[in-house]
């Protein structure tokens, strides 16, 4: 296998098997958390959820998908057709693109994940921010004024929001001292009889709460979901897609969601290492609870008004993340000498 | 909310002539970030005990929910015992029908084809389900307690036509007694 594996054709084959694999693997996933979230989300409510196509109801999102697959892809009048129809792959892309490098697990030697980068996070960073003209572009290029208003809204937030993301995350690197997913997970530390993996969150708490904030209005998810919000946007810039066009915006956001929940639990809860457990599937069972936080928030908080929003990031968010960073190296300086 | 809330004027800003001070805003509830971070943890319990909760709801096509028994459902045209049509064609029903959804042609009774026990009875009795609005005026119109409305509310169809109930549609079936009496003869 190694052998293969180290040879230059191999190497590719393997890579590519790989990245077909993890394809599919995504794809369910997401159409698994769909349902998740909905079944979640009725029981919050105390309705049971999707229970008709199959056990459970499992096969409701095939049922959906190929709804939505027949459907009339309509394009409006007067839009800017080539725009229109890039907006939403562009974020299908960009959704699919961060799993490149996010490091599933080390199982029996065998590594799942694509690529082992050593800016695996700042990547993760910069093709996230791609979803901004995803939606900008969607929601100029319909010709309606709700879409353009939720373009702009989001476009605002997203940026508001990217900086305190960003800078959340700065304290971890600090103390890893590497971008390298791998490395972040790996690290170790030697603190008297105990030696081995720890979950950053223990060293950085706040970090972890302005991240699951700031990660949350970064995937337009309630409460922070003002680009979509139904009732003063008419969905925002979904308003004019329809079809598998929109099915792309839509597994983008969910994508996007369980990538932020992959990157929590990467880099704060200890990625694959949990006591006993088998590596992948502790990474599954992680990010399952992350996802059940998201759905769970939705379930509870009603949505933020547009300034609250502002405030929060700008004013909140964004000076706690700085101090965290200044608080962060002043101690390491001190620990370390 | 009353309308003076929504008109804005329940909490008039109050006129002020020139000079007069700004009055301090009146204080709201004192908030802090922990209080903030409890009314959070809060909701937080409150939706997972939700989630932990039976579910509320009835799975409709398979569970029925119980309904009164003076449901005003899809109609029906009712038998005396001894298997006579009750309606004597009179048009009450169809003259107290606010939508007008119902039509009676009646014809004359004769010694060889007794339909009903009156006069006349009902050759045609028609009702436009589409139409009606299920308000059971024709039952109390009606002064032989021909017409009632029963407990079916699961009238859906695939085509317009269909929704015009027919005299063979509306009418019950014979008494059991009565049938077996009819098959008999020759």
């Amino acid at each position: 296998m190694s052998d293969f594996y180290n040879n230059a054709i191999g190497h590719w084959v393997v890579v590519a098997i790989a990245m077909t694999l993890l394809l599919f693997v995504v794809l369910t996933a997401t159409a698994y958390t769909v349902w998740f979230e909905r079944v979640a989300l009725g029981r919050i409510q105390r309705r049971p959820g999707p229970n008709r196509v199959g056990p459970f109801g499992l096969l409701q999102l095939a049922a959906d998908g190929v709804k939505l697959a027949f459907k009339e892809s309509f394009i409006p009048a007067k839009t800017d057709k080539v725009m229109y129809v890039v907006a939403p792959t562009i974020a299908v892309a960009a959704a699919f693109l961060s799993w490149a490098v996010i490091p599933i697990g080390i199982w029996y030697n065998v590594q799942y994940w694509i690529a082992d980068l050593n800016i695996g996070v700042l990547l993760i960073f910069a093709i996230s921010s791609l979803n901004v003209y995803a939606i900008m572009l969607g929601g100029y290029s319909s010709n309606n004024k709700y879409s353009l208003l939720g373009g702009l809204r989001s476009a605002a937030q997203l940026i508001s929001y990217e900086m305190a993301l960003g800078l959340s995350l700065v304290p971890t690197f600090m103390i890893v001292g590497s971008l390298r997913l791998r490395d972040i997970v790996d690290y170790t530390v030697h603190w008297g009889p105990y030696t081995g993996p720890l979950p950053l969150i223990i060293l950085t708490p706040i970090g972890f709460v302005i991240y699951l904030m700031a990660a949350v209005a970064e995937t337009n998810r309630a409460p922070f979901d003002l680009p979509e919000a139904e009732q003063e946007l008419i969905g925002g810039f979904l308003t004019e897609y329809s079809g598998l066009k929109f099915v792309m915006y839509y597994l983008a956001e969910y994508v996007n969601m369980i990538t932020v929940a992959a990157l929590a639990t990467l880099l704060f809860f200890g990625g694959w290492y949990l006591w006993i457990v088998p590596p992948v599937l502790a990474f599954f069972l992680k990010v399952v609870f992350f996802l059940f936080l998201y759905i769970w928030l939705r379930g509870t908080l009603p949505r933020l008004r547009y300034d609250m929003l502002m405030r929060l990031g700008w004013k909140v968010l964004l000076p706690l993340a700085i101090a965290n960073i200044i608080v962060t190296g002043v101690v390491l300086v001190v620990v370390q000498g | 909310m009353t309308d003076e809330d929504e008109n804005g004027s329940g909490d008039p800003t109050p006129l002020r002539r020139p000079g007069e001070g700004v009055p301090p805003k009146p204080e709201g509830p004192k908030t802090s970030v922990a209080a903030d971070v409890a009314a959070l943890a809060g909701g937080l319990k409150t939706t997972l005990q939700e989630f932990f909760r039976p579910v509320v709801t009835t799975e409709y096509p398979e569970e029925k929910t119980p309904r009164s028994e003076r449901y005003r459902g899809r109609h029906y045209l009712r038998r005396y015992d001894n298997g006579l049509e009750r309606c004597i064609g009179c048009e009450l029903c169809a003259a107290a029908c606010p939508v007008g959804c119902i039509l009676v042609i009646a014809a004359e009774n004769t010694e060889e084809n007794r339909v009903s026990p009156g006069e006349r009875y009902a050759k045609t009795y028609e009702i436009n389900m589409l139409r009606c609005i299920f308000c059971g005026y024709c039952e109390e119109a009606c002064p032989v307690q021909a017409i009632v409305l029963g407990p079916e509310y699961e009238l859906s169809d695939t085509s317009r036509e269909k929704f015009i109930y027919t005299k063979e549609k509306l009418l019950e079936p014979l008494p059991p007694d009565v049938e077996a009496r009819l098959k008999d003869k020759p």
